[in-house]
């Protein structure tokens, strides 16, 4: 696409079509459903860590008044292991059934065993109370040192773990090695005149959206199902449901709700397949609305780390090897996103020499889900941190030192590939010349700066374009919109049929009314769904042109669809055929005008952010503020620039909260201390500055449009942008997260008694 | 469980009569009873805002308040902000700054905020960030609610921004 390329609508700040909606509170979430006879499910959840379930009695709840149905795991089929790719990451069919309902042993405080429903949520909560149930409970394990201790219980017997070498020993509790680089690390160092080597640690942390998960099912006697929720994909919602029932796809029907933000934290399901089988068992559509407290202790978390990093640089700067080990906690089934941040962490440097070593280690809480990036800001956290410090110790501007090594056109990545056209140089240039970089800091005061990448995904998409009678169009695609993608679509739409975008709607339809489409995930809606948006665009123009033909009686191949409406070449003279003319006069040219597109979407165009970050910490107390933040993204092409602008705000606000305050805390018996908002302690306005944005757009030749993905890469520089800045603001450097007063204060104390 | 309780509110202008569980939180009331679910449930203990209503003119959190502490008092929630199919200046102004993304905590803030401009129709962006601040979003970082409460002071006649 050329540079000059004119756009009448891609790059402007249109007003989204879902706006009236929901500052209306017209729009409908997950919560919002409800049918006539309609009962609430609730959910019996284990208040052991680890435990074998030796009886389970729900006959005094089923006796109870108001109570309609009892489930167990024993009224869910026992599904075979089976590996699939539907939601951001592979799943096992079998342990996704187990998360959603113990089966034979609970593995963690909060994991579901037995749900009830009833005619009120007051009866269903009463009820659980009537279910008995007889543990034996088992040694648990709490962290990953304790989870690999050769004595340590296992959580799962029948764990094959993978990617090890015939005859290793391996540890208890791993499920899987990974590995992956390239060159040979010692000889890096060997050559390097610095090295440096830490390790880090994160802690648990949630997504955060503020809507809990919900949903309304109806099951008819003749096992047809209709499911109302709110996700991150109806198509994974209707594929997981279907599978943990044993039934067929074409049986279930999914339609979205509004979503309250997800965060990756929505990829998965916990409460549709429960509340499907109490649907069945009981006649009656079944609702189920999880507490904030059921939420945070039973619902994935991000996943806590340890990751020990080691780097060598020349006297010039050069970056001369690279080397990790990372330990993600998946939690109690296998599957943290141990790949993702081994590929991710050096991905931003040209490295002859990088090799990144990762385990996935089970243990007992909550199974880990997906987190905007999932798995890559832990990773450059480490990273951010050690070329802070070998920034300071080659006395190199840390932005420089990070330019003379970044990564190019060409540049092999850590995970592979040579990169295509990617914007890591540009990014890193355009946060160099931001004014914030060179605006002078008061006492207590420091900067910090970070780099970060992620992949973006594409899978698959469909999308369909129907001309409507009156000559107007509707979008039609199957991707929830969590951050404004009916707008960013319906622009795309209205550029290419060259038409204005008042006159397109924007519409998300269930699974029965579109094909199937992956989740909104990886940053990729905008990206693919948009990529299916335009193919299905193209398609109703040719369309469009041979109507027009016919109504000429000329070939085809001599219309063109120019701003909007058909021409015909050579004949200036000629009237025009806009697309009124050609809805009204569809009938008699050949029927409805509607364009379809099904793809599973290429090209995708990785990205980079970098962020500065200024400080303020108190030596007396350690409380560190956030003063002034600047995020730099390249965004490939920004189609509605102030969503682009909102994700990189919204993904720099959570990283600066999982750096200072977020965490999950567990107390020795395995149970979350903290599960409220209030305890759990996210960002408010107060805690924050005023975030910079700047948009850099290096075009992916490979989208029609140019785009990037946009929503996952801002979370990750933040982490080693505050902590970098705190480190320049008090001489301490901070391994292990979040950066707490205490934890500051505590670093502060130990830097004067050592200097005393 | 208490008997039912009769109890009559008036909800954006309407009165309603209802016999109701004195627990019901005036949250349930409204969404359950009512049917006015712009009104949504994020925590359930009163810390994320995201139920902020306006009984008597003054910003409450529903989740904490019980449907029976509302008999006889006025309550106004997010389907009471626009004048008939007209938009109170809140909602314009949150549509045109781009003040939400997921709009989940969107009705919660611009309750707190009318309550905050009906009584100081030109507040500082100090004033602003104390009553933003009592709710929480976690898509936007804050900045877009903040110009979102500029920009509807301005269309309501304040003259700072």
């Amino acid at each position: 696409m050329s540079e000059e390329a004119k756009f009448r609508w891609i790059g402007t700040r249109v007003v989204r079509p879902d706006g009236v909606d929901k500052v209306t509170g017209r729009a409908t979430y997950g919560a919002d459903f409800a049918l006539p006879d309609m009962l609430w499910g609730r959910v019996l959840r284990s208040p052991h860590a680890h435990a074998r379930i030796l009886s389970v009695d729900t006959s005094r709840a089923l006796a109870h008044d108001g109570v309609e149905a009892v489930i167990t795991s024993q009224d869910l089929p026992d599904i075979p292991s089976e590996e699939a790719f539907v939601g951001e990451q592979p799943t096992n069919f079998r342990e996704l059934s187990h998360n959603v309902m113990a089966r034979g042993k609970v593995l963690y405080h909060g994991h579901a065993l037995a749900a009830v429903a009833a005619t009120t949520p007051e009866i269903a909560a009463s009820a659980l109370d009537l279910i008995e149930v007889d543990y034996e409970v088992l040694p648990h394990v709490l962290d990953m040192p304790a989870a690999m201790a050769a004595s340590a219980p296992s959580l799962h017997r029948d764990l094959e773990p993978a990617g090890f070498a015939a005859g290793a020993t391996v540890p208890p509790n791993v499920s899987r090695r990974i590995e992956l680089g390239h060159g040979e690390p010692d000889q890096g160092f060997a050559a390097a005149d610095v090295v440096v080597e830490r390790e880090f640690t994160t802690k648990p942390v949630h997504q955060g959206y503020i809507e809990p998960h919900a949903c309304l099912v109806q099951a008819n006697p003749d096992d047809d199902i209709t499911i109302w929720s709110s996700s991150q994909g109806h198509f994974m919602v209707r594929a997981y449901t279907a599978k943990l029932l044993g039934i067929e796809l074409s049986k279930v029907r999914a339609i979205p709700a509004e979503i309250g933000g997800g965060f990756g934290g929505k990829t998965t399901v916990y409460l549709e397949p429960l509340a499907a089988q109490l649907s069945r068992i009981s006649g009656r559509p079944v609702k189920m609305v999880m507490s904030r407290e059921e939420v945070f202790r039973a619902t994935g978390p991000a996943l806590g780390t340890r990751i020990r990093v080691k780097m060598g640089c020349k006297q010039d700067g050069r970056l001369t090897g690279a080397e990790a080990v990372l330990h993600y906690e998946a939690g109690a089934f296998p599957g943290s996103p141990v790949q993702a941040g081994a590929m991710t962490m050096f991905a931003p440097y040209e490295l002859e020499h990088v090799r990144v070593t990762g385990y996935d280690v089970l243990v007992n809480k909550p199974k880990t889900a997906a987190y905007r990036a999932p798995g890559a800001p832990m990773g450059a956290f480490a990273v951010e941190t050690v070329i802070d410090e070998l920034a300071e110790k080659l006395e190199i501007d840390p932005i420089e030192l990070r330019l003379r090594n970044a990564a190019r056109k060409g540049t092999q990545a850590p995970f592979g590939p040579r990169y295509r056209e990617i914007g890591c140089v540009e990014t890193l240039e355009a946060l160099r010349s931001h004014p914030h970089y060179t605006a002078p800091l008061g006492p207590n005061q420091g900067r910090g700066v970070a780099l970060g990448f992620w992949f973006n995904a594409g899978m698959q998409s469909s999308a369909g374009l129907n001309v409507n009678e009156d000559g107007s169009v509707s979008v039609i695609s199957g991707n929830p919109d969590i951050g404004g993608s009916r707008a960013s679509l319906a622009l795309m739409a209205a550029e290419e049929m060259g038409i204005d975008y008042e006159k397109v709607g924007a519409w998300i339809a269930d699974t029965a009314s579109i094909g199937f489409s992956d989740i909104t995930g990886g940053s990729r809606v905008t990206f693919a769904t948009g990529m299916a948006v335009v193919e299905a665009a193209r398609d109703v123009k040719r369309q469009l042109c041979e109507r027009a033909a016919a109504i000429w009686e000329v070939e085809p191949e001599r219309v063109k669809w120019v701003e909007g409406e058909a021409r015909l070449e050579g004949e200036p003279d000629r009237e025009p055929l806009g697309l009124v003319d050609l809805a009204q006069r569809a009938a008699r040219t050949g029927g409805p005008i509607s364009g379809r597109a099904s793809l599973t979407a290429r090209g995708v165009g990785m990205a980079f952010g970098a962020h500065i970050c200024d400080v303020e910490v108190d030596p007396e107390t350690g409380r560190v503020e956030v003063i002034r933040y600047t995020a730099v993204q390249d965004a490939g092409r920004a189609i509605h620039p102030s969503y682009v602008e909102g994700q990189m705000q919204g993904g720099a606000a959570q990283g600066i909260g999982w750096a200072l305050n977020e965490e999950y805390v567990y107390d020795e018996d395995g149970k979350m201390c903290n599960p409220s908002f209030l305890d759990y302690r996210m960002p408010v306005a107060s805690d924050l500055p005023m975030i910079d944005t700047v948009i850099v757009e290096v075009p992916n030749p490979r989208h029609p449009y140019g785009v990037r993905g946009v929503g996952e890469v801002p979370i990750v520089p933040p982490i080693p942008a505050v902590v970098n800045a705190v480190h320049a603001a008090t001489g301490v450097r901070y391994f292990d997260l979040p950066l707490s007063p205490p934890r500051v204060l505590a670093g502060i104390e130990a830097a004067a008694d050592r200097g005393a | 469980m208490g008997a039912a309780k009769q109890i009559r509110v008036k909800v954006n202008d309407v009165d309603h009569d209802a016999v109701i569980d004195p627990r019901t939180s005036l949250a349930d009331f409204l969404r359950g009873e009512l049917g006015l679910t712009g009104t949504h449930v994020g925590c359930e203990h009163g810390v994320c805002g995201v139920c902020n209503v306006l009984v008597d003119g003054r910003s409450v959190r529903s989740c904490l308040m019980l449907a029976v502490q509302a008999d006889g008092r006025d309550v106004r929630t997010v389907e009471g902000l626009a004048d008939g199919e007209k938009l109170h200046p809140i909602q314009e102004a949150f549509m045109e700054e781009y003040g939400l993304q997921c709009g989940f905590c969107t009705p919660g803030f611009m309750m707190s905020i009318c309550e905050l401009l009906e009584r100081n129709p030109d507040p500082s962006d100090e004033e602003i960030m104390e009553v933003i601040g009592g709710s929480i979003c976690r898509c936007t970082g804050y900045d877009s609610i903040l110009r979102s409460v500029r920009t509807a002071a301005a269309k309501l006649g304040g003259a700072r921004a």
